[in-house]
């Protein structure tokens, strides 16, 4: 039987931590905040096709940030999880808490257990029925599980980014505010972001039973200009 | 999460097998036969110059009792199209459900809808997957109408129990008041015909088919019950209102009326 080389647990993590940190690094940002009707988030992303802002459920909104084949396997999951509980039990027993700690519990696992941890960071968003009951479930690559208030940045830079983002936005902004203080933070002094480099959704109280939609370059077009 | 092997797609069928869920319950060895439950009855759609049209009665019937006054069988499907029944209700509505979920599953797992007749056979394998129920008396047979938003037209089908799936030129109007509804609209039905003709055409096929079949249920102005009216057309499905529909109802009323008054004299 042959003994592996001794590795000092924190070293072990510690060199985890650090692959997953590098790997999500590498994308781009995303940010998601409250506004008067909902929550808007928005991301940095050229593709038109390779979403990181989708709709999970009713009331609930997913965005990922890291290793796009990776967030993309976390999105599905959360559909398939939701539909099925939607399906087994009501429409209004899907709420994001429980799914935000089924991601927490998988990504956790995955740190700890697998070869490689995930490379990446997810948000789980749920529009309340009233601005008070929004929720912003914030998970990252080790499972670590953030309820965070009113906005939320994913991704690298983040710390750069929410202190761009706190001075420019408040919650009872309208659309057009909150969509152009995502896109300035995201953007920082140096460089202005179009609609052709962003990807903007939002959980809207006012959109009937499915509360998510995408908005088109031309509706992000509109609302910077 | 599931490997690549056993991954069931975009299917939502296929996930619920593969955790555990059988959608539809019934298989060839349980007897069913003699299980009395309510029964849907007339329902029908037909094309007009911008979709199309569905519409049907609001009465479930158990035997000779009225089980339901308030039954809706005309449902959305999704944003561009609509599903309505006739048969056995709790299967029906269990189908429904099933397909509703199917379309929004498959939408949200790959980012855009399923085409117009991606639905129709989708909904054909369903009423297929009934066929042991059906065998046994709990048949369910839908009519499918919708928008093709890559066609610029409305389209619509109806389906036999086996799953057998036919697309219809005009219109169609099937359950136990389906004969005389679907007389009216042979009639009734032309070409390129405005939403308001084609509302009232609709409305006339329930109200005929309510005076001679028991099982289908006409206006009920005493408790302000109306039939299931709605267009879907490029803006998506909107349902009309009762307020729109009482009045062509009053008419039917006035014109029958009329003639009698008329033959009296």
């Amino acid at each position: 039987m042959n003994m592996p080389f001794y590795v000092a647990p924190e070293q072990l993590m510690k060199d985890r931590a650090d692959y997953a940190r590098k790997g999500i690094a590498r994308g781009r940002a995303l940010v998601a905040v409250q506004y008067d009707d909902g929550i808007v988030l928005v991301a940095e992303n050229t593709s038109n096709t390779l979403r990181k802002i989708s709709e999970i459920y009713d009331r609930i909104g997913f965005a990922g940030v890291g290793k796009y084949n990776e967030f993309d396997q976390l999105r599905r999951f959360g559909v398939r999880n939701a539909d099925v509980k939607g399906y087994q039990y009501s429409r209004d027993d899907v709420e994001a808490r429980s799914l935000a700690n089924e991601y927490a519990q998988i990504l956790g696992q995955t740190f700890t257990h697998d070869t490689k941890p995930f490379e990446v960071e997810i948000l789980v968003a749920e529009v309340g029925f009233d601005q008070d009951a929004d929720q912003l479930f914030h998970i990252m690559y080790d499972g670590t599980l953030v309820d965070e208030r009113g906005m939320s940045v994913l991704g690298g830079d983040a710390e750069a980014i929410a202190d761009r983002l706190k001075d420019a936005w408040n919650r009872t902004a309208d659309l057009r505010t909150a969509v152009r203080a995502c896109v300035a933070a995201l953007s920082g002094p140096d460089r202005s972001l179009g609609a052709d480099d962003t990807e903007v959704a939002v959980l809207s109280r006012s959109n009937g039973r499915r509360c998510f939609r995408r908005l088109d370059d031309a509706e992000v077009s509109a609302l910077l200009a | 999460m599931f490997g690549p092997e056993t991954d069931p797609g975009s299917s939502f069928v296929t996930l619920l097998r593969r955790v555990g869920i059988e959608p539809f319950a019934v298989d060839a060895a349980t007897d069913v036969s003699r299980v009395s439950a309510p029964h849907g009855t007339t329902v029908l759609a037909l094309k007009f110059d911008q979709g199309v049209i569905m519409a049907g009665d609001r009465r479930a019937t158990m035997g000779h009792r009225i089980s339901n006054r308030e039954m809706e069988k005309v449902v959305p499907a999704d944003r561009y199209s609509g599903v309505a029944i006739a048969g056995t209700a709790g299967p029906a509505m269990d189908m429904i459900k099933v397909f509703q979920l199917q379309l929004e599953h498959f939408e949200k797992l790959d980012g855009r809808s399923i085409s117009l007749e991606g639905k129709a056979n989708q909904l054909s394998q369903l009423v297929r997957a009934n066929l042991p129920a059906a065998m046994q008396g709990l048949g369910v047979s839908p009519i499918f109408a919708g928008y093709d938003l890559l066609r610029r037209t409305g389209r619509l089908w109806d389906f036999d129990m086996t799953g057998g799936r036919y697309e219809e030129r005009d219109f169609v109007a099937i359950g136990s008041g389906g004969g005389p509804a679907g007389t009216v609209l042979k009639v009734g039905f032309r070409p390129e015909m405005s939403a308001d003709d084609a509302v009232t055409l609709a409305c006339r096929a329930l109200h005929e088919a309510a005076e001679v079949d028991a099982a289908t249920g006409g206006a009920d102005a005493l408790r302000g019950i109306y039939p299931v009216v709605a267009t879907i057309t490029a803006d998506g499905w909107l349902r009309r209102t009762d307020a729109d529909l009482a009045p062509r109802f009053e008419a039917f009323l006035d014109e029958q009326r009329a003639m009698r008054s008329g033959g009296a004299s």
